[in-house]
Parts: C-alpha cells; structure tokens; sequence
C-alpha cells in the first residue's frame, strides 16, 4: 500500500471537513428558518459546496491512490447541476400553489395573462 | 490511512449524522407537505455523501456508483411526490 504525501492528505482532510461543515450548517438553517420559501435557501449551500468539497477531494484522492488523472465523480456534480435545479423549482411551484389555493394574503398573482378578462 | 484522514472522514461523518437528525426533526414537524418532500430530499443527498466518503474511506470504486443511483433516486422520487402534490397525479 502506497503512502500518499503528507498535502494530499491535507487537502482531502479540509474537503471533507469543510463539506460537514457546509452540510450541517444548511440542515440547521433548514430547520430554523420559519417559512417554507426561507427555507429552500439554505439547502442550496450544501447541495453546491458540500457536494462539490466530496467530489472534490475524490478527485483528489483516487488520482494520487491511483496515479493517474480520476474524473469520474466529476458526474454526481454534473447529475446534481441538472437535477437539483428542478426539484427546487418543482417544490417552489408546490408551495406558491398551495399557498395561492389555501387564500394567503400577501400572494402574488399569477404571471399570466387571462384570455377572458 | 493517516490520522488525520481518518479523523477528517470520521468528523465529516459525524456532521452528516447531525446534518440529518436535524433533517428528520422538520421531516416530522413539517407543518406542509412540501416541508416533507423537501427534507426527504435532503436525506437522500446526504445519504449521497455518506457514500462518496465512505468510498474514500475504503478506497473503493464501488461507492461511486451507488452514490450516482441515490442521486437518480433523489431526482425521481422528489419530482415525482411534487408533481402528485401539485397536480394529484403522477403521469397525466
């Protein structure tokens, strides 16, 4: 088993280190923040940095494990860039909707224009 | 594996842990459905990073590839609940 220099561990360890970090700092904002649409703000930090310091260090550690250059989890980046983005907006429509449906006051109208008016 | 490593992939862990506990308490609390899909799809990513560490720490390929198919899943499942909360059907 080969042993890796001693800054290659370093910036694995500050990758991780810095993505729980990321993560739990989101999650608890997650659960504080007292409105849905507040809410949907701090997932965002951990599903950009948190994910991006794992793929990161990864990258980092199965290149020098192996010697050569690892891009393969560049993907779940890729996978999250396209997915995330959806869901979010998904849920963000759910909850306008359901807000719209259920009478809130401070609503904003729909952005469309009606034929019959 | 070094100390160090092995400390930062143990502190990464234990953060994930807390990062979902916090999780499921909205989980349970969520005053509306979308509150529950949402932390839903928080533990899926975090059950996403749970892998991709653990393939540090055993040095393993494999790892990855569960890591992406959680990620598919997450996708799947997430819109796939919103569409049924927002429409009452999955496919129209």
């Amino acid at each position: 088993m080969n042993q890796l220099p001693l800054w290659v561990e370093a910036a694995v360890a500050a990758l991780l280190v810095l993505s729980g970090l990321f993560v739990v700092i989101s999650a608890f904002g997650f659960l504080r923040l007292p409105d849905f649409f507040l809410r949907m703000h701090p997932p965002a930090l951990a599903y950009t940095f948190g994910s991006w310091c794992v793929t990161l260090a990864s990258i980092l550690y199965f290149s020098m494990i192996e010697s050569q250059l690892v891009l393969h989890p560049w993907l779940i980046i890729i996978t999250l860039s396209i997915t995330v983005p959806v869901t979010t907006l998904l849920l963000a429509r759910v909850a306008l909707f359901r807000r719209r449906a259920a009478g809130a006051a401070d609503t904003p109208p729909p952005l469309t224009l009606r034929r019959d008016s | 594996m070094s100390a160090l490593l092995s400390g930062a992939i143990a502190f990464a862990l234990g953060c994930y842990a807390v990062a979902s506990v916090l999780v499921v308490i909205r989980l349970i609390r969520g005053p509306r459905a979308q509150d529950r899909v949402f932390a839903l799809d928080l533990l899926y990513f975090h059950a996403m990073l749970v892998m991709l560490v653990l393939g540090i720490r055993h040095r393993s390929d494999t790892y990855f590839e569960a890591a992406l198919l959680i990620a598919l899943f997450s996708f799947v499942s997430s819109s796939a609940m919103a569409k049924f909360i927002l429409r009452g059907e999955v496919i129209e």
